[in-house]
C-alpha cells in the first residue's frame, strides 16, 4: 500500500521520472495514431467509393492485419531497422520513430477497415446527396468522412487504445530504454519483473486515468457533434 | 419485408455462433484432459521403466537401485522453482530437471523471472524453492525468516563484453574496476540491465567500488532481460556486463567479443534456499528439500560440471557442491 501512495505522491509531486514515461507514451500514441488516421481516412475512403476487381479480398486481408500480433510487427520492425537489415544505416533501432513505425503498422490497418466500415453503412444516403452537388473527387471523399464523423472519432479512439495499451511491438523495437524509449506498459513490465507489483499496479492505474480523460475530451466532441 | 429478414438472418447467425461455441468447449476440455493424461501416462512409464531396470541393475550401486524403487508418487508433486531468466535461458535446468523428475517423480515447475521478482515470488509463497545469484537480496531474504538456509552450490564469472573495436581498450585491463573506469572515460556506450536483477546489482556494485556513478548519454539503462540486452549491445556496438552462458548462447546473433574475462571481481554465486513453510500456506517443503538434495548430489553435481562443454568447449558453470558445515 505504501508504495502505492509513493506512486500517486510522485505523480502529483511532478516526479521528473515518471512525467518523462507519461510525456514520452503521450507523444507516442499520438504519433502513431496521428499518423495511421492520416493514411487510414483516405484509404478507407478510396476503397468504400470505389469498386475493382480484387476488393474484397483486399478487404479480407486488411481485416486479418486488424489482429496482426504486436511482437509479429515488432519482429518485422526489428529486422527491418536492425544494423543488418535493409534499413539499417539509419539507425533508427531503439528510437521512438522506430517504434511509433510499428504502432503504425499495427494501428493503421484498424483504422482503414473501421473507416470502410463507418462510410460503407452510410454511403447510400451520402452518394445520393453528394452526386446532385457535382464536387470534385477528393472533396466528394471530404465530405463523405465529415458527414461519417460522428463514428470516425471511435475510429480514431480505438486505435489510440490500442496505441496506448500495446507493450510488445515498442518492448522490442524501443528497447525500454530509461528516459528515451521507455513508455507506461515497458515501465509497467520492468516494475513487474522487478517484483515490485505496488508500482507497477498504480502505473496501470495512471494509464488507465489517462485514457479515460482521453475519452472524456473525445465524448465531448462527439455530444458536439449530435447538437 | 427486410426487417423480417434481418432478424432471422441475426436469429440463424447467432444459433450458429452458440453451436460452434458448443462444439469448441468439449473440444477445449479434451485438449486440457489430454495433457494431464500424457503426464499421467509419462509417469507410468517412468515406473514402469524402474521396474524393469531393477533385475538388470543388480551390479549397480544400491542408493541408485534404491531412488528408483521409492518412485512411487510424492504426496505433492508440485515443486515450484522460482529462478532468474539467466540460469534458465542457459540451458542447464531442463537437463537437470528431467532426471529429477524420473528420479523421484515430482513435477519441477520453473518460473523465471529477475532476481528481484524470483525472489518477491518466495517471499509470496508462490514459490517453493529458489535458485538466484544476488548475495545481498539472498541474505535480506533469509534474515526476514522467509528463506530457510542460503546453500551456495555453484558459480561462474560474469564477463565484460563489447564490439570487436573495443574503443575503451578493456582488453588492456587487469579487472573489472579498472575495465568500468576505463569504460566512463571514454564514455563509450554500454548498456545496464537496469531491472533489478541479480547481474544489475553485481553492475552496480562495481560502479560504486569504482568510485563512479554512471550518468549521461552512453550509460543506456534497458530494462530487459539479459538476451534481449545483449542483441541490443550487439546492435549499439555497446559493452555489457553479461553471465558467460547468455553470452555464448547469443554470441554469433550479437558478433560481440568478451573484453575482460574471468577476473576475481567477476565471481557470480549461485545459491539454492528453500522457502520457508511457516510464512505462507501451501508451500511444498518436502518438495522443495527433493530437489535441494538432488541439486547437492553428485549425479547432478556431473551434470553440472560437464554442461556446456561440448557445445561450447568449456563448461559454463562450476560445481562447488555442498556447503561443508563449520
Amino acid at each position: 500500500m505504501t508504495t502505492f501512495q509513493s506512486v500517486f505522491a510522485s505523480f502529483l509531486s511532478g516526479d521528473g521520472e515518471l512525467y518523462r514515461i507519461l510525456g514520452l507514451t503521450v507523444c507516442m500514441t499520438l504519433l502513431s495514431t496521428g499518423f495511421s488516421v492520416l493514411a487510414g481516412f483516405p484509404s478507407g475512403a478510396l476503397l468504400a467509393s470505389s469498386s475493382f476487381p480484387g476488393k474484397k479480398l483486399l478487404r479480407r486481408i486488411i481485416q486479418t492485419f486488424m489482429g496482426l500480433p504486436p511482437v509479429v510487427a515488432g519482429l518485422f520492425v526489428f529486422l527491418l531497422l536492425s544494423r543488418k537489415g535493409p534499413l539499417g544505416d539509419l539507425s533508427l533501432l531503439f528510437s521512438l520513430p522506430a517504434m511509433v513505425i510499428a504502432q503504425f503498422l499495427l494501428i493503421f490497418p484498424i483504422i482503414t477497415s473501421l473507416t470502410l466500415s463507418a462510410i460503407e453503412s452510410k454511403q447510400s444516403a451520402i452518394r445520393q446527396t453528394i452526386s446532385t452537388l457535382g464536387l470534385p473527387r477528393y472533396k466528394m471523399y471530404l465530405l463523405m468522412l465529415w458527414e461519417c464523423r460522428r463514428s470516425l472519432l471511435t475510429v480514431i479512439l480505438t486505435g489510440f487504445g490500442r496505441a496506448l495499451s500495446e507493450v510488445g511491438a515498442v518492448m522490442m523495437v524501443g528497447g525500454n530504454i530509461q528516459g528515451k524509449t521507455r513508455v507506461m506498459t515497458t515501465a509497467i513490465m520492468l516494475e513487474t519483473g522487478k517484483g515490485n507489483f505496488g508500482t507497477a499496479i498504480a502505473m496501470g492505474l495512471v494509464l488507465l486515468i489517462l485514457a479515460f480523460i482521453v475519452n472524456i475530451i473525445a465524448n465531448h466532441f462527439q455530444e458536439a457533434v449530435y447538437e | 419485408m427486410i426487417k423480417r429478414s434481418l432478424i432471422t438472418h441475426a436469429r440463424k447467425s447467432t444459433v450458429l455462433i452458440t453451436i460452434a461455441l458448443l462444439v469448441l468447449l468439449p473440444a477445449c476440455r479434451q485438449a486440457a484432459a489430454d495433457t494431464t493424461s500424457a503426464v499421467d501416462t509419462s509417469i507410468a512409464l517412468t515406473s514402469s521403466q524402474a521396474d524393469e531396470s531393477v533385475p538388470e541393475t543388480t551390479s549397480m550401486d544400491t542408493t541408485a537401485l534404491i531412488t528408483e524403487a521409492v518412485v512411487p508418487e510424492p504426496e505433492n508433486p508440485i515443486v515450484r522453482l522460482s529462478t532468474t531468466t539467466s540460469v534458465s535461458d542457459s540451458g542447464l535446468l531442463p537437463v537437470l530437471e528431467e532426471i529429477f523428475e524420473k528420479n523421484t517423480g515430482y513435477d519441477l515447475e520453473i518460473i523465471a523471472n529477475g532476481t528481484g521478482a524470483a525472489i518477491k515470488l518466495g517471499e509470496s509463497g508462490d514459490a517453493d524453492v529458489l535458485l538466484v545469484h544476488a548475495k545481498a537480496s539472498e541474505d535480506e531474504f533469509v534474515t526476514a525468516g522467509y528463506g530457510v538456509e542460503r546453500i551456495p552450490f555453484m558459480h561462474n564469472y560474469f564477463v565484460v563484453a563489447g564490439a570487436a573495436e573495443d574503443t575503451a581498450k578493456v582488453a588492456e585491463c587487469q579487472d573489472a574496476l579498472s575495465a568500468f573506469a576505463a569504460i566512463a572515460d571514454a564514455e563509450a556506450p554500454f548498456i545496464s540491465r537496469g531491472d533489478d536483477s541479480g547481474t544489475n546489482k553485481a553492475e552496480l556494485k562495481i560502479w560504486e567500488n569504482a568510485g563512479i556513478t554512471p550518468s549521461g548519454d552512453w550509460y543506456i539503462s534497458a530494462g530487459k532481460g539479459m538476451g534481449p540486452c545483449l542483441i541490443m549491445a550487439g546492435e549499439m556496438k555497446a559493452y555489457i556486463l553479461t553471465d558467460k552462458a547468455t553470452f555464448l548462447a547469443t554470441k554469433e546473433e550479437t558478433e560481440l567479443q568478451i573484453c575482460l574475462g574471468e577476473s576475481g571481481d567477476l565471481k557470480n554465486t549461485y545459491s539454492l534456499i528453500a522457502v520457508n513453510p511457516d510464512k505462507n500456506q501451501g508451500v511444498n517443503s518436502e518438495g522443495a528439500q527433493a530437489w535441494i538434495d538432488f541439486m547437492l548430489s553428485d549425479e547432478a553435481g556431473a551434470i553440472i560440471t560437464d554442461f556446456g562443454l561440448e557445445e561450447y568447449g568449456e563448461p559454463l558453470f562450476f560445481y562447488d557442491g555442498a556447503p561443508s558445515i563449520t
